[in-house]
């Protein structure tokens, strides 16, 4: 046990002596967070737009308006001709065009009937839809006002509720994400190195004589990184309810072991690259290179699981951060109790399991 | 000029001599962009739907009917109350609840109208916003053909209609993938490029070949070029079997040049290296490269215009995209890929990529010395 102690101690001098790591470990995460945190969001507003409106009459004008006063679009030109708005497209200025027909007006009065052309730039398919949706939503509601005091018969009204989230803001399903994916990374980032980076400077035959067994050199080495972990968890935590304010309306202590499970199985991880791995330069490429884009793309912020091919939700499910999110999300937002996440915790707890399984089978006691 | 060569053939060397790692420099990227973008896929279909149907009609029915046919939605469940569904919503296994009051069918006959409840999980609010319009205007159809059953509407419609004509230029399929595979291949010539030389000098003053290298009379910019070059041609091979994969794996062909792309690449790759190097020349320990690359990568990868629109960012992180390279080498690779931009549309960005590239490498040079 005294070995074990000594072993802890001098990795805690490995890192407390190199002041640049320790202070890049624990900044990173804080100001990923907030960067991230306010940054990112799927939400569409401020989009530039511009309208060709070629019957300019009072009509016309006040549709103009009810778009202009919208929070989602901006409008960035009036145009003149048709030519003008692929070009403007080509240019990238807008990402989206509203054409206006001659005789708007009149058609609406006379015929009781109008068209409105709304073109998108559809290279993302996902802001043109989203556009469209919301121009749709903008000119019908106009419609509605110019046809009022028509009662019509038969009449089904919708009332709706969003639940969670009433004023639709994009960090509620955004922050949980960040946090999942800034976690995992710098925890599997940490340890990645660790194992190999002895194995490359020689230091590993000298561990490797000693008499501690293998399984307490790999838990020594992350004894360190996990009081480090500790200190991200709460320094995001406090970061997501204060600055980004995401509110926990579950239990914090449930969201807190919850997190260290977590983070435990990313640490686990990065020992299990460590000890698999034999260059320092592999490690990092496998930690990076290798996770980076799966987790970002995989773990369910960013694209609908549901939506992905059968091959790539199947391959989701390895992904620690996916079922971290879920947990996140649950506690945090829904405020729901272990009762509701009790299944993906069990996952994430098996992952550690096996992690910390495959990573003490595959340290090697002898070196080649 | 000898000198390069030969630093050349002892770097080449030294990087394909560790199969292992020369593996996953082309492997691993490529097994990414055949099976990633597949991922992407914004568009709204299967939206779990919880029904509670208090009324039992057959216009209860007739509606339910209508909304599971749409595509759009994927029934869960029939629950008996609210309080059920919402339990639903809360283990994940129900995104939407659509609540049929008792008497719907009668109030809608008799009282002229009826009320239906929709309630939305929207912690993801743009999901919620397109899940909820969708349902609408499905109940708005049904509600137009239960009008029709009853009366006999004239052949002018009294209720002013405007007719929305809805547009897609340059991608008319709304096809994600033209959209997502360019810009991940971007981000894995990155990946590829930076953190690889960022680690390089680092490790060769780890290990203490630093110090050989410093006592030869090998030049400042000769020992930079042989570390810049490799990885360039390095980052340059794997952007064009990412090519060779979107074209057979998703069809992609760019409506500009290649020459375009290629040009622009070249000198984005420049930038990238040029910051992995001066990365290295900054830290001692290959941990330290490592996490500061791995820092600003992250930084520059989620605000780069791949999965979020730049323009919801907020202004300060706007600036940031700026002075980002790889937002406008994806700006620029969607502009040549989808809209077939030429040299001429992309001066702007290639003047600033070029003026990065200078500024970078021009810094490596001056802060690397040879005696510590």
């Amino acid at each position: 046990m005294k070995q074990f102690w000594s072993f802890i101690k001098k990795e805690f001098y490995h890192i407390f002596r190199d002041h640049r790591t320790m202070l890049i470990l624990l900044g990173m995460p804080v100001v990923q967070i907030i960067i991230f945190g306010f940054a990112l969001t799927n939400e569409v507003k401020n989009s530039r737009i511009a309208v060709l409106d070629r019957s300019n009459d009072a009509a016309s004008a006040s549709l103009i308006a009810e778009l202009e006063a919208s929070r989602y679009f901006e409008i960035q030109k009036h145009l003149y001709s048709y030519q003008e708005v692929e070009e403007e497209f080509k240019k990238g200025n807008i990402k989206m065009a509203v054409i206006l027909p001659q005789n708007f007006e009149a058609d609406l009065k006379h015929l009781n009937k109008a068209q409105v052309q709304v073109i998108a730039d559809a290279s993302d398919p996902n802001v043109a839809n989203t556009l469209t949706n919301y121009a749709s939503a903008i000119i019908l509601d106009y419609q509605d006002r110019i046809t009022d005091g028509r009662q019509l018969p038969y009449k089904i009204n919708t009332e709706m509720r969003m639940l969670y989230n009433p004023q639709m803001k994009g960090a509620y399903s955004f922050v949980p994400g960040v946090m999942a994916l800034v976690l995992m990374l710098v925890c599997t980032m940490m340890t990645a190195i660790t194992i190999v980076r002895e194995k490359e400077m020689g230091t590993m035959e000298v561990l490797l004589v000693s008499p501690v067994q293998p399984l307490k050199i790999v838990i020594a080495k992350a004894v360190p990184y996990f009081f480090l972990s500790l200190v991200n968890i709460a320094s995001i935590l406090l970061l997501s309810v204060f600055v980004l304010e995401v509110p926990i309306n579950g239990s914090l202590p449930l969201l807190v072991l919850e997190s260290i499970l977590f983070t435990v199985t990313s640490l686990v991880l990065g020992l299990l690259i460590s000890s698999v791995t034999e260059s320092q330069q592999t490690a990092m490429f496998i930690s990076l290179t290798g996770m980076f884009m799966p987790t970002i793309m995989l773990s369910g912020f960013m694209f609908p699981i549901e939506n992905m091919p059968r091959l790539l939700q199947l391959i989701s499910n390895i992904i620690p951060a996916k079922w971290y999110y879920i947990i996140v999300r649950s506690v945090m937002i829904k405020g729901v109790g272990l009762e509701a996440v009790w299944k993906e915790t069990l996952v994430l707890v098996g992952m550690l399991v096996f992690l910390l399984f495959m990573s003490i089978r595959k340290f090697k006691i002898r070196l080649v | 000029m000898r000198t390069l060569l030969f630093l050349l053939q002892k770097e080449f060397r030294q990087i394909t001599r560790d199969k292992s790692i020369l593996r996953m420099i082309l492997v691993m990227p490529m097994l990414q962009l055949v099976l990633l973008p597949n991922a992407a896929d914004y568009e709204m279909k299967n939206i779990l739907l919880s029904v509670v149907d208090h009324d039992h009609s057959e216009y209860s029915r007739q509606l339910v009917q209508k909304v599971t046919s749409s595509g759009y939605f994927k029934l869960n469940s029939f629950s008996d109350s609210y309080a059920d569904a919402l339990q639903e919503v809360e283990e994940d296994r129900a995104d939407l609840i659509l609540e049929i009051p008792a008497r719907f069918e009668k109030s809608l006959v008799h009282e002229d109208q009826a009320t239906l409840f929709l309630a939305i999980n929207s912690i993801n609010g743009v999901k919620a916003n397109l899940g909820g319009a969708y349902l609408r205007s499905i109940i708005q159809d049904y509600n137009r053909e239960v009008r029709t059953q009853w009366i006999q509407l004239p052949r002018l419609s009294p209720e002013t209609t405007i007719d929305i004509v809805p547009t897609n230029w340059f991608n008319p399929r709304m096809n994600y993938k033209v959209f997502m595979v360019p810009g991940i291949l971007v981000i894995l010539v990155t990946l590829v490029g930076s953190f690889l030389t960022s680690l390089n000098i680092v490790r060769e003053k780890e290990v203490g070949t630093m110090e050989q290298i410093n006592v030869t009379p090998i030049k400042k910019h000769h020992f930079i070029l042989g570390k810049l070059i490799p990885f360039w041609a390095m980052g340059l091979l794997v952007l064009t079997l990412g090519f060779g994969i979107a074209r057979i794996g998703y069809g992609i062909i760019p409506l500009g040049s290649f020459l375009t792309i290629y040009v622009f690449a070249a000198v984005f790759l420049l930038a990238v290296l040029g910051l992995g190097l001066l990365t290295s020349t900054y830290s001692d320990t290959q941990q330290q490269a490592m996490l500061v690359s791995f820092f600003m990568m992250m930084i520059f990868i989620l605000l780069s215009g791949l999965y979020t629109p730049i323009d919801s960012m907020p202004t300060w992180a706007r600036y940031i995209t700026r002075i980002n390279p790889v937002a406008y080498f994806i700006d620029v690779i969607r502009l040549v890929v989808l809209k077939g931009a030429g040299l001429y549309e992309i001066r702007q960005q290639l003047a600033i990529m070029f003026g990065f590239a200078v500024l970078l490498n021009g810094w490596a040079v001056l802060s690397y010395h040879k005696r510590s």
